[in-house]
């Protein structure tokens, strides 16, 4: 059995292209059971990749019916067998093949492919170690501690003053887009969202309804600012609405102001307050691109841990190429002992039972101890001699040929 | 024996610090080594106390050297509670560097050695020195976290962009945290100060370092009432605390003209 690998990604392919060979979990479902073709097939299909993995004992063919159904007349496809299948994977799985190093939605698309394939032992097994090694990653470097976007990035530095975000009171102001992303990265850390001001009432009262929280009128802005934790303004706004004057002094409560407008909705003159810490849309940005070079320092770390996983998992499928060779290799022994106990019948007849259980048992033991050794040193030298240690061992104990004639005696 | 103990807790002290350095420059598992670093420092220490103490006829730290020794180890074990948790480990940047250099001090300056009988007894030498010394290390462990908790605000006002990669805990968890440190440490430092007046003679004269712990105590008990009386936070909390603790470090460089007589 051999695991094979066909797809693209936006690394070889822009989003025209991807988008004709994109699949949902249903479809990839059934594409996964239409190329299995008595082997095995997962289907991963995702806005950045649109992968086939298969184990199959003719990797050419299933290689060649994958490149098909993913238009490999038209598209340009990446094809990798083996231990290179598993390391893509396995990279994939842990973020490092993803625009953003370290996202984590991907972790969810590999287990949803995983369920929706047509799996068989090997399949489960590369994509259960490849859930394993793609937490592992996120666990053992920092390479998804940081934030990735404008919004989580203003989420994160919010924590950084508060801490846990649990009855923080936030206060939007405007309720277009940029506003409503920021809310909901605030809420999911466990913030409120209180109020929510904007020149359209329209727009103010179904983001409020949205995050369960109340209409203001810009009027109350001063009041709502002496209540508020964090303030995030995004409105458009040609002239700042919110100034120094309108903050009243907070006795050492901190105010964290996230001004995410072009124009500036917020005077700069508001960072000089004590307890008042300001960040614009340009703050934020320096933010999300150190912590993207940070994500990238860590992904160094991540691909070592990558590569000794593939390393594991290739000794693993090696390990595979000798099981058959060990099964003959102990059912000829079983039946050579089996055979000559027989053969003996006549003279243990005298024998009874507890003491038939002895020679049973020894005979058993004798014949264990014998091929401990070698059917350990095969499962070893899997991983580096290949087949070819096989080979060997078949024919010095003439596995798979006649049993009389290798049975029979020399110089006869 | 108990200078034998010093040199491993010295070395453990000194590869925590250089660990907590590597672990700034990148996150990682040096913050887990340098955490192992503090443990085993602390432990072998532990041992070089208690043979110190094994070894001694009265109380063993009743020298300014020795006061140094027990001083190390009370920081570090307060340091402890909290050092273990990732979000902490820029407070060791602070606490295991001074550790290893008091420690080395100390030793520099016979801390390691039992001195001789003192005219005051082991019961009143122990609650006083034990009891001031735990106070003052409660307070300098609320000092490196008022020093942390400057860093943070300073870099979160200045919007530096590094800001979130040394994962340093929130502005609202280290202001809560100091200010508890310290009103858990000036009750301790309270009684410390007690037992060594109950014993002070009459017509006895007022040693400078007995002004400087009094100073102290007025410094923190007017902190502690603004920040619990007057919501009295943020910055100026921090400066107040830090203000505290310089009269520590004074009243550490005093004791070194001889207190105990």
């Amino acid at each position: 059995m051999s695991l094979v690998l066909v797809g693209t990604s936006h690394r070889l392919s822009p989003v025209d292209v991807r988008e004709r060979i994109a699949f949902d979990l249903e479809e990839s479902a059934q594409l996964a059971a239409r190329l299995a073709d008595g082997g095995e097939a997962v289907c991963l299909s995702t806005c950045n990749r649109t992968e086939l993995y298969f184990s199959h004992p003719d990797p050419d063919a299933v290689e060649a019916l994958g490149a098909d159904a993913l238009l490999g007349n038209e598209v340009e496809l990446y094809r990798m067998r083996d231990e290179d299948a598993a390391l893509h994977l396995f990279r994939v799985s842990a973020g490092l093949d993803s625009l953003v190093p370290g996202e984590g939605e991907i972790l969810g698309q590999v287990r949803s492919a995983y369920e929706a394939g047509a799996r068989g032992p090997v399949l489960d097994r590369l994509f259960r170690e490849a859930l394993r090694v793609g937490k592992k990653v996120r666990t053992e470097t920092a390479i998804a501690h940081s934030p990735a976007s404008v919004s989580s990035a203003a989420a994160a530095l919010a924590q950084q003053v508060f801490g846990e975000l649990q009855g923080c009171k936030v206060f939007l102001v405007g309720a277009g887009e940029v506003s409503e992303l920021a809310a909901r990265a605030l809420t999911a850390r466990g913030a409120t969202i209180s109020a929510v001001t904007s020149r359209t009432e329209e727009s103010a009262a179904r983001l409020a309804e949205a995050f369960d929280a109340r209409v203001v009128s810009f009027d109350e802005l001063g009041q709502e600012l002496e209540q508020a934790d964090v303030v995030v303004s995004s409105t458009s706004s040609p002239d700042p609405i919110l100034s120094r004057g309108q903050i009243a002094d907070r006795k050492g409560r901190p105010l964290f102001v996230i001004d995410l407008a072009v124009p500036r909705d917020v005077d700069p003159s508001v960072a000089e307050l004590e307890d008042c810490y300001l960040y614009d849309i340009d703050d934020l940005q320096a933010v999300v691109r150190e912590s993207l070079s940070g994500r990238r320092r860590e992904a160094e770390r991540a691909e070592a841990i990558v590569e000794q996983e593939a390393r594991r998992f290739r000794d693993w499928q090696a390990s595979l190429h000798v099981v058959p060779a060990i099964a003959s290799l102990r059912e000829r022994a079983e039946s050579i002992r089996s055979g000559e106990l027989a053969k003996a019948e006549g003279r243990l007849e005298g024998l009874s039972e507890s003491e038939r259980r002895t020679v049973e048992s020894l005979t058993t033991q004798i014949v264990n101890k014998l091929l401990h050794v070698p059917i350990v040193r095969m499962k070893e030298a899997a991983a580096t001699e290949g087949a070819g240690y096989v080979e060997v061992a078949r024919h010095l104990f003439g596995l798979g040929e006649d049993e009389s004639a290798s049975n029979r005696k020399p110089g006869k | 024996m108990a200078e034998l103990l010093f040199w491993p807790a010295f070395l453990a002290y000194g590869e925590a610090a250089v660990a907590y350095a590597g672990d700034a420059r990148r996150p990682g598992s040096m913050g887990r080594v340098a955490t192992w670093g503090v443990r085993v420092g602390w432990l072998v220490q532990t041992a070089l106390l208690i043979a110190q103490a094994a070894r001694a006829d009265g109380f063993p730290w009743d020298t300014w050297a020795g006061s140094l020794n027990l001083f190390v180890w009370l920081v570090v074990g307060a340091y402890l509670i909290w050092g273990c948790k990732p979000r902490f480990r820029l407070l060791g940047l602070v606490v295991m560097p001074l550790a290893a250099l008091l420690l080395a001090v100390s030793y520099a300056a016979g801390g390691m050695d039992v001195s001789g009988t003192s005219r005051y007894s082991s019961l009143f030498l122990g609650l006083h020195v034990g009891l001031v010394l735990a106070g003052f290390a409660g307070l300098t462990l609320a000092a490196a976290l008022a020093g942390l908790y400057l860093w943070q605000e300073r870099e979160l006002k200045r919007r530096s962009s590094t800001v979130l990669r040394f994962r340093a805990p929130s502005l609202v968890t280290l202001e809560s945290l100091f200010a508890r440190t310290v009103a858990f440490s000036l009750p301790v430092l309270t009684l410390g100060m007690a037992v060594g007046f109950a014993r002070l003679r009459h017509g006895s004269q007022l040693d400078p370092l007995i002004v400087l712990t009094v100073l102290t105590w007025v410094v923190y008990g007017v902190f502690l009432l603004l920040r619990y009386g007057a919501d009295w936070r943020g910055r100026r909390a921090a400066y107040a605390t830090l203000a505290g603790f310089a009269l520590v470090v004074a009243m550490q460089l005093t004791l070194q003209a001889g207190h105990f007589g």
